[in-house]
């Protein structure tokens, strides 16, 4: 299939705190030293973006050497934490401004909702801001009277239509809005984090119609969310960007994946030195029969042995093991004093504390996080940096569509009803 | 599906219909994007005139009030009072006509001046050509002016039919000519200014004041012909001379009509109009970046 959009080593340089203040003159001194076939004094190559550590200049890097290929009718997901450059990165896609270096080629119309209801006016009403946001949006007057009653239909604001818009609440408001961006007829749709407004229903019926965009008529789609869920029902590749760079392309789950694992580490590099100074800490875990340290298969036990020191007595303990899914959402929870273990006691010395149970669950990064609780007071607790991998050894034909969380054996059969 | 794929790759052959790059010609001014997006700017300039008197009492009369208004003040302070030159000519007529057109010309710079700032937030969210919205400004300025020029030939067929000493004549065929210059150099500069002032504000400042001292150095209360001949030199400079004086002349028949002033108000309004458009356009791919 042809491509639609073809992004090469694109990047955008900007330019952090004051801007006006005293710039006149550096801005004679870069026009002077560009002008004598130099490289511009303020840009500095191969500073990352990265918001959190303080950079050695002001000129910060928000993309850098992007490259990627879309393919026609591809739903893309763009993800990343905020300040990864997915904005940025829509903002070039739709033209509102243009890279530092780099270029893009695109077939087709591009139209991009990276707010909704751009340019509506609050004393205009609903039909007025329909056609004046519409224009804004790219579409032809005569298209939009075309499509007028669907729009309505779709926002459902129909007996406010004569109505001016400041009038509106906010639902309605954003309903009218998305109404018309999701009525625009170009090859390409850009879509920022605009499903974030709107109740559960109307959040619904905008993914619904964004499917039929992509699937149903074949155009492309870029869709930029937090909501992961909604990426992976949504698009069938995705791109992953960190720091302003690419980390991962390719398919969805793949990318998601990624995602969810952002900061695990094959290691978790404990300062012991500093641990010795607590009252009890855990230093490391291991799996006992798995494939290695820290992977297994699904379904069978799961064995986990931590190691455990305290540097004094600790009376009535019990210990808590939580496992966790990459969404964050609780998987497994036991207690040591389940199926009638009872509270016991810990003196001064190092343990190797041993969990042995069945996780049946669909492969994937398991987080780990124990604690020991002494008397109702948590002594110490501890969630590890390496995952638990669980894999899987078959294959599904839905693949991770349908993943779920459980994984059992299955018994299936069929016959005729008639015997 | 994606790829990553190496900077190297060579070209395929696919057709692309538009390309995305950092610098494009100075000279590429994007007007088929502009033709395109006519609809909007018709769209804008219906916006406002529905925005502008909603919510009012007197709704389009206030397109009326005001030069009415100046032009009585004006009559009253600079005429009776103070007893400046009117050529002759009718001075309801003399300042009306001074005003409409002073107006048009100072509402068409002063809205454009500031065009990027005030359309910062849509401009950062979606892309259109950013000409169309200071052309809309231009083509709302001009109805607003054409409803005043109404007014303006009401009272002019009154003094005509009166007897009024009010000769219009062949110049007359100018005045398309003058508005279509008046906007161009209100454009132009308008652009002009927008496009520094999303760096250094400083400008928008200058602009509104200057605008007012600028009235002063134009013949807009007084004919040219009343100037001291020292100064007139320097009056004439100002290229809104030529096309206020033009414009006067074809309908009053009073003062004079210079070629030269003429031509020179043409060709510095054409100049200043291109320079507007060339460094607009140059700005508008990156000042969301900075305004």
């Amino acid at each position: 299939m042809a491509l639609a959009i073809k992004a090469d080593n694109i990047s955008k340089a900007y330019q952090l705190g004051e801007f006006s203040t005293g710039t006149i003159t550096s801005d004679i001194h870069r026009w002077w030293t560009l002008k004598r076939g130099k490289e511009d004094p303020y840009l500095k190559i191969g500073e990352t973006n990265d918001r959190s550590t303080k950079g050695s200049s002001n000129i910060v890097w928000s993309l850098k050497d992007i490259n990627f290929k879309i393919k026609e009718g591809d739903a893309v997901g763009i993800i990343g934490r905020n300040g990864a450059g997915k904005s940025t990165l829509l903002k070039i896609l739709s033209k509102v401004t243009s890279p530092t270096t780099g270029g893009i080629k695109i077939k087709g119309r591009i139209a991009s909702l990276l707010e909704v209801g751009t340019g509506f006016h609050p004393e205009l009403t609903g039909r007025e801001n329909i056609f004046l946001n519409g224009a804004i949006l790219g579409m032809r007057k005569k298209e939009i009277v075309r499509k007028f009653d669907e729009i309505v239909n779709f926002s459902g604001v129909e007996r406010y239509i004569d109505t001016p818009v400041k009038r509106y609440s906010s639902g309605m408001y954003v309903r009218l809005a998305f109404a018309v961006a999701a009525h625009l007829e170009s090859e390409i749709l850009i879509v920022d984090e605009v499903l974030a407004v709107g109740d559960a229903e109307f959040q619904k019926k905008c993914l619904g119609k964004m499917n039929q965009v992509s699937q149903g008529e074949g155009r492309t789609v870029l869709f930029v969310s937090h909501n992961m869920s909604a990426i992976k029902n949504l698009c069938n590749s995705g791109i992953m960007l960190k720091h302003g760079k690419v980390v991962v392309a390719g398919d969805i789950n793949d990318v998601v994946n990624e995602y969810y694992l952002g900061d695990m580490s094959d290691s978790d590099d404990l300062d012991i030195s500093s641990l010795k100074s607590k009252r009890a800490f855990f230093s490391s875990w291991k799996l006992l029969n798995g494939v290695n340290d820290t992977a297994m298969f699904s379904r069978n036990q799961c064995h986990l042995n931590f190691d455990f020191t305290t540097n004094s007595k600790i009376e009535g303990v019990e210990i808590g093991l939580v496992l966790r899914d990459n969404r964050g959402e609780l998987i497994y929870s036991c207690n040591s004093r389940d199926n009638g273990g009872t509270f016991f006691d810990l003196d001064e010395g190092s343990y190797n504390i041993d969990f042995d149970f069945r996780f049946p669950v669909k492969h994937g990064h398991y987080e780990i996080d124990i604690a020991v609780v002494s008397k109702e007071e948590i002594i110490c607790q501890w969630v590890s940096k390496k995952k638990l991998q669980v894999l899987s050894d078959f294959q599904s034909p839905l693949d991770e569509k349908w993943l779920g969380i459980i994984s059992e054996p299955l018994k299936f059969s069929y016959g005729s009803a008639s015997s | 599906m994606i790829n990553s794929i190496p900077a190297d790759t060579p070209a395929d052959e696919q057709v692309w219909d538009s390309e995305i790059k950092p610098q494009s010609n100075l000279f590429d001014l994007h007007l088929k994007d502009v033709w395109n997006y006519r609809d909007l700017l018709l769209l804008l300039v219906r916006r406002d005139f529905v925005s502008f008197y909603k919510q009012t009492i007197f709704g389009p009369l206030w397109f009326f009030i005001q030069p009415i208004f100046t032009t009585v003040l004006f009559t009253f302070i600079f005429n009776k009072m103070g007893g400046f030159s009117t050529d002759g000519s009718p001075a309801p007529l003399f300042y009306l006509s001074g005003i409409i057109a002073w107006n048009y010309f100072a509402d068409c710079f002063s809205k454009t001046s500031t065009v990027f700032r005030d359309n910062a937030s849509i401009f950062g969210k979606v892309y259109f050509p950013r000409l169309i919205m200071p052309m809309s400004i231009v083509v709302s300025n001009l109805v607003r002016f054409g409803v005043q020029f109404l007014l303006f030939i009401v009272i002019f067929c009154y003094y005509l039919f009166k007897g009024a000493a009010i000769e219009p004549n062949i110049t007359l065929l100018l005045f398309p000519i003058i508005m279509l210059l008046m906007a161009l150099l209100g454009l132009g500069s308008g652009l002009i200014i927008t496009a520094m002032t999303t760096k250094y504000r400083d400008l928008a400042f200058l602009v509104t004041f200057g605008i007012q001292l600028l009235m002063y150095a134009t013949p807009v209360i007084y004919p040219l012909s009343s100037a001291p001949e020292d100064y007139r030199f320097i009056l004439s400079l100002n290229p809104l001379s030529g096309l206020i004086e033009t414009f006067r002349y074809g309908f009053l028949g009073k003062g004079e009509f210079y070629l030269q002033a003429f031509l020179y108000s043409t060709i510095v309004s054409l100049v200043v109009f291109i320079f507007g458009l060339v460094i607009f356009n140059k700005v508008e791919k990156n000042f969301v970046d900075t305004v």
